[in-house]
């Protein structure tokens, strides 16, 4: 196969990017005058036939999820772009819209043509005040060249776009309590079905992306679906930004081919492990993946080959931990975050996260018992798939990962009585009494070592 | 029953602790003045549902009074045609949304992995000696208020710390403490990405979807 040129990420060398005559310059919002000409259903056919899968961490096919929307309902279709990364780990859709806004703009504009859209949300998250005004220019500066509004390019389509602000809150990325929140209630996941392509915003048709997934759409126009088929591995096709962090010699995202494995990002695009050390463990998909380990790196980054391998792609987020971290320490970090986000809907994602929380403090701490390992064993699995979304379900996934491949690690905390690697790794464990739920309100009225006791209700 | 514990509502529940939920504290109204009214109503006109216009109508109450007294809750409710009640049930969820007077720059350091693998916590820790123990509501001087951030997703450029949610890149110990002294002289330095931090209420009219304008002064001072 001939080398591979970047393609979404093609602009980032450019300071004008970010502007429309940069992007124009560059061939940008092409691709929109040849949808344009083209039959809606053409469009779904061409994404449908790339094998695009979403890259916001779920891999459903872009293409089939667009056939979805059903065109008799007498509602309108909406359009919403997810915005809300927040994945820990992952942060290629920040850079996608600092350095190139127009690619998802015009990638939008496509899906909307293709599924008839006339008004089209952005879901921003909160954090991301800068991004968010880079992204709200370049939809002026959309608006003003005719790209967006009336008639789009005598076309006779209309689109609206109106980008929306979080306000601070991980769940907000999944996409049923990301319509809620849009629609001006608590950030609470729906029960599903049904599915947000038959009743999603306001109860009407709607369609979700990702940032990346959508910055792909004017490629596969432009280029075509066969070529975008021609990148990649297996049924993972296309190019895809990989985010690489933690202890790497050069953290960044790289775009490399979907399939392209672990090793190469690691040890060749983000230079390896700091100091001549050896990699200990990653996530493939941001925190909410099952940890791999050294044994993993020749694993194809593609949804399925991640899959046979015991874990999966979700965000392409590799966080690198090197033999100096404590594997149950970042653990326990891990999972402050999920008892943090956790929404409180459902009891065993609010109850569990929390109480998972507390048993891995007290094993990183060295006050733990060789019981608790097989406790937040059975905890976990009166986690898994028993809630409304998978918050809960990737809040277990490194607790259970890393108790198969670093059981003796956990062992030795207990036996020791201390943190093994207490001298060489970093703190990991959340520093301050506000994060991490088992430090905040209830542990004040909790009286000292009621969590030795409830260990015995739960085991 | 100590005040603290009347009013304690677990964290998970309402995304932040309880002690600093003060919602018996209360400013005197109204706080959107007619002008904020009629942007208020133009943000709601926005949405096919006025309702939608919720969260930037809260930002809109932090961007006149620098956080959201309860007051502010009813103006929105007001606005919306929804209860107190019902605008109280979100705000409580969010938490860029501030339910206690706070500092007018908000100092949020990331202790994810990706960050505290590089040493956000001794970051963190440091922060917490400069500013105060009170700091992680309002410190002493009104300036600051510090918080432990989730993962910001700028994680290559880890440890980031944001000041007013504009994101500063591998922060040191030391570029921490000229920042924070920056900030105390009136002169916070630029962000990597974003210029110059306004305080809480510029950014939070930003926030509401009102900041091109100011966006763009943020940029260019």
């Amino acid at each position: 196969m001939a080398e591979f040129q970047p393609v979404l990420t093609a602009r980032w060398g450019d300071p004008e990017a970010a502007t429309l005559h940069g992007y124009e310059r560059t061939g940008g919002y092409q691709a929109l005058r040849k949808a344009l000409s083209m039959d809606p259903a053409a469009v779904i056919e061409e994404v449908k036939s790339s094998g695009l899968r979403g890259r916001g961490g779920a891999g459903f096919p872009t293409g089939t999820k667009w056939s979805f929307i059903p065109q008799d309902t007498g509602k309108p279709v909406y359009v919403v772009v997810n915005f809300d990364e927040s994945e820990p780990g992952t942060f290629n859709n920040r850079e996608l819209i600092e350095r190139d806004p127009h690619q998802l703009v015009e990638g939008a504009i496509i899906c909307a043509y293709a599924v008839r859209c006339r008004t089209a949300f952005v879901y921003c998250r909160g954090e991301f005040v800068w991004p968010g005004t880079v992204l709200e220019r370049a939809i002026a500066e959309a608006y003003e060249a005719g790209y967006l509004g009336k008639d789009i390019l005598g076309s006779g389509f209309d689109l609206d776009v109106i980008l929306h602000r979080g306000a601070g809150a991980y769940i907000c990325g999944e996409e049923t309590a990301l319509l809620e929140s849009l629609e001006g209630f608590r950030g609470q996941p729906r029960l599903r079905p049904p599915f947000p392509a038959v009743e999603g915003l306001y109860r009407s048709p709607t369609v979700i992306n990702n940032v990346e997934t959508l910055s792909c759409v004017p490629h596969i126009i432009d280029r075509g679906a066969r070529w975008f088929a021609s990148i990649g591995a297996g049924k993972s096709t296309g190019p895809g930004i990989f985010s690489v962090s933690g202890k790497v010699n050069r953290p960044g995202n790289y775009e490399a081919p979907m399939g392209t494995t672990a090793r190469e990002l690691i040890e060749g695009h983000a230079g390896g492990v700091r100091d001549g050390k050896r990699v200990k463990a990653w996530t493939p998909g941001g925190s909410s993946t099952p940890l791999l380990t050294a044994e993993h790196l020749d694993v194809q980054m593609g949804f399925d080959e991640v899959q046979a391998a015991g874990s999966l792609l979700g965000t392409k987020a590799m966080i690198v931990l090197d033999e100096r971290d404590c594997v149950v320490d970042a653990v326990l970090r891990f999972t402050q975050f999920y008892a943090h986000e956790s929404c409180g809907k459902c009891t065993p994602c609010r109850e569990g996260t929390w109480w998972m929380t507390r048993v891995l403090r007290r094993v990183e701490q060295g006050r733990g018992r060789m019981e608790d390992i097989d406790l937040m064993q059975t905890v976990g699995q009166n986690m898994l798939f028993k809630s409304f979304c998978a918050l809960a379900d990737g809040a277990v996934s490194p607790i259970d990962s890393s108790i198969k491949y670093f059981r003796d690690e956990y062992e030795e905390h207990v036996r020791l009585g201390r943190c093994p690697l207490r001298e060489e790794s970093p703190r990991l464990e959340a520093a301050s009494a506000r994060s991490g739920g088992t430090t905040g309100a209830l542990a004040q009225v909790l009286p000292e070592g009621i969590e030795v006791e409830l260990g015995e209700v739960l085991g | 029953m100590s005040e603290a514990e009347r009013f304690s509502v677990p964290r998970w529940q309402s995304g932040q602790p309880a002690e600093l939920r003060v919602l018996d504290v209360d400013v005197e109204g109204p706080v959107l003045s007619d002008e904020a009214r009629r942007v208020a109503e133009r943000i709601a006109s926005k949405y096919p549902t006025r309702r939608s216009a919720m969260i930037p109508l809260l930002y809109l109450v932090q961007a006149e009074v620098g956080w959201v007294p309860r007051r502010g809750m009813r103006e929105v409710a007001d606005v919306l045609g929804l209860t107190t009640a019902e605008v109280e049930a979100v705000a409580t969820f969010y938490t860029m949304l501030k339910l206690h007077p706070c500092g007018r720059y908000i100092v949020s350091i990331c202790t994810n992995p990706s960050c505290a693998l590089l040493g956000a916590r001794r970051l963190y820790e440091r922060a917490r000696e400069l500013l105060g123990e009170s700091a992680e509501r309002v410190s002493e001087d009104g300036l600051f208020t510090l918080e432990e951030e989730e993962c910001l997703a700028a994680c290559d450029q880890a440890p980031v710390v944001a000041v007013n949610f504009l994101f500063y890149d591998r922060v040191s110990e030391e570029q921490l403490e000229s920042m924070i002294e920056e900030i105390r002289q009136g002169r916070p330095p630029a962000a990597s990405r974003g210029g110059i931090p306004g305080e809480l209420k510029d950014i939070s009219r930003v926030l509401a979807g009102l900041g091109t304008d100011r966006a763009a002064e943020v940029e260019d001072g």
